[in-house]
């Protein structure tokens, strides 16, 4: 489900891999805890804010329910996301891989690595047909599609299209499996890579360490610290 | 608008309302959503002295009726705290409370001696954690248990001591006389209920023990808490702070029952703004009663709200019926939580 809303505070404007806490319902109504979205795309010129999510459990349903002109609450920017000005400055060749909802976050961060100036290869895999890929063409020089039934694109994992040793460095987001495989691949080339995790979180600021996540640096809070860290020191 | 300040143990709080321990961060987290400086004061996120990296696992799952977390005490010890957080904490511009814990009396008498020097403002010691001496019951079940750690920290405490209280206690108006007999300057009612959330099937834990946190009216979880801070409010209607509600008038449910000012905790999680949101719902209650003046320290006693201004009559001594009849509904609900988990228990 895609839903846009209107942000108008110009000082904090999300950037890629950021999120945001949506909650439409009521401070005593359940689910107890508003849900962390990710920012998929983000307009600076209309303020048009918008979140891919996947209905899957009372909040998302409850997000799915809202109509044009209803509104609801959303904290954030909330998270570390990529710094792609820095990216861009440090890496040519730029390798973008998400796997099923995980891809939502990508769109804004191959936007703008297009826009400082790199077209990053993307590489999706999904379960069973693709999805949103449309709105990635414009900014992706090539988009490398894996499907687990084989409906759509390779039959079988992203991991097996990805030949990291042509890039720089890697950018992913996903399911825990494929962004480990991804960190794997990477490790043993010895190409960076940033993965952007997701865990359940209460508060979203890195105050409740509900999504602290025990790493190779010490604990860390992937709301706050995160959701983007170095693979290398996430994943064994 | 109303006049919120309240003295509370020789210190003005800018308003009744606290940050709750372990759900506020060490208050800068919030810095850029709200108004920190119309807050009471901020409990820290509940300190050991050499710190720990808290439970593996997924940490918070949500009930019907409120958040079960396990987090494991998470914190980077006593030190960290004071190098690198209490700077950020007294920036936020209101009063900085320490929540501090330990598994021995040694390990809370030096923690506590640490907080005073580095000149915290008030010291809430989390009597909840297992003392390892008496194989892992917590100091919090037994009042003789718990007045001894008090006694202890009392001697090295150089600024208010509040204790906050644990559910669990076998009884929580002998808790309430023991730690004050122990020297403690106020009581904070209370920690989480415990809870236990069934895994099986999910490797590599069947069970996992979790923490059951408060929340929302209407739910279990969230009740408990309010009636069990009444009943101890009861017997000690001068001092102490309730905590976990939503909303300005469930704080002032509270501030009727005899507390000096409240904690607003897993609410913080729901709405960011709930601290100030609450103080600004307590002060247009004070403007709608036209009392100029917030309550003294000791809170209300249990007045009725026309009564409540008046400063003629003396203090209640009792609650009056309808804070009895919450309490009891609110008792009922816990019964109703543990039906609730003992339906959704596979053992």
């Amino acid at each position: 489900m895609r839903l846009t809303v209107q942000w108008q505070d110009r000082s904090r404007e999300p950037h890629a891999g950021q999120f945001y806490m949506l909650r439409a319902w009521a401070a005593d109504a359940t689910p107890n805890l508003s849900r962390p979205i990710s920012v998929d795309d983000f307009d600076n010129q209309t303020g048009a804010l918008t979140f891919l999510y996947q209905v899957k459990g009372e909040g998302t349903h409850k997000l799915a329910a809202l109509k044009k002109d209803d509104t609801l609450t959303v904290t954030g920017p909330c998270g570390n996301g990529f710094d792609t000005a820095a990216l861009v400055g440090q890496y040519k060749r730029i390798a973008v891989v998400g796997g099923g909802i995980g891809t939502a976050p990508l769109l804004l961060l191959c936007k703008e690595l297009c826009r400082a100036g790199v077209r990053p290869d993307l590489f999706v895999g999904f379960r069973d047909t693709t999805y949103g890929m449309d709105c990635f063409v414009p900014w992706c020089r090539d988009i490398y599609a894996a499907t687990d039934s084989g409906k759509e694109g390779h039959h079988g994992l992203v991991t097996d299209l990805l030949d990291v040793s042509k890039y720089d460095i890697v950018l992913t987001c996903g399911p825990m499996v494929m962004m480990r495989g991804v960190a794997k691949l990477c490790a043993a080339a010895g190409v960076p890579c940033l993965a952007s995790l997701e865990k359940k979180m209460a508060c979203g600021l890195g105050a409740c360490l509900g999504c602290t996540c025990h790493t190779k640096i010490g604990p860390v809070t992937v709301c706050k610290d995160g959701p983007v860290f170095n693979a290398q020191e996430v994943f064994d | 608008m109303a006049d919120l300040h309240v003295d509370f143990l020789g210190k003005r709080l800018a308003g009744p309302v606290i940050a709750a321990s372990g759900t506020f961060g060490f208050g800068p987290e919030y810095a850029g959503i709200e108004d920190l400086r119309v807050l009471g004061g901020i409990s820290g996120k509940g300190l050991t002295l050499n710190g720990q990296p808290g439970n593996e696992g997924e940490r918070l799952y949500e009930t019907p009726s409120g958040l079960m977390n396990s987090i494991g005490l998470q914190n980077p010890g006593v030190q960290h705290f004071i190098d690198h957080e209490l700077p950020a904490m007294r920036r936020c511009g209101t009063t900085v409370w320490a929540n501090l814990g330990g598994h021995t009396i040694e390990e809370n008498v030096e923690g506590v001696q640490m907080l005073c020097a580095a000149g915290v403002d008030f010291i809430e010691l989390n009597i909840s954690c297992p003392n390892v001496k008496q194989g892992g019951l917590a100091f919090g079940i037994r009042a003789a248990d718990a007045g001894e750690v008090v006694s202890a920290v009392r001697k090295v405490c150089t600024v208010p001591l509040i204790v906050k209280l644990s559910p669990q206690a076998e009884s929580i108006p002998e808790m309430c006389k023991a730690v004050e007999a122990a020297g403690a300057d106020a009581i904070s009612l209370c920690e989480h209920l415990p809870g236990v959330r069934d895994r099986s099937g999910k490797a590599p834990s069947r069970v996992q023990q979790h923490v059951c946190g408060p929340v929302r009216p209407g739910g279990a979880s969230h009740r408990p808490a309010h009636g069990l801070a009444g009943r101890g409010g009861r017997q000690h209607p001068r001092r102490g702070t309730g905590r976990h509600f939503l909303n300005g008038k469930d704080a002032l449910e509270f501030i009727m029952a005899g507390a000096a000012a409240v904690q607003v905790g897993t609410a913080n999680f729901l709405d960011p703004k709930a601290c100030t949101r609450i103080t600004n719902e307590i002060a247009q209650w004070m403007d709608a009663t036209a009392s100029r003046r917030w309550m003294r320290s000791e809170g209300a006693h249990g007045k009725s709200p026309a009564a409540f201004p008046s400063k003629t009559t003396p203090p209640y001594r009792y609650l009056p019926y309808c804070i009895y009849k919450i309490c009891y509904y609110k008792l009922n609900n816990i019964q109703e939580e543990r039906l609730w988990h003992a339906k959704h228990l596979k053992f």
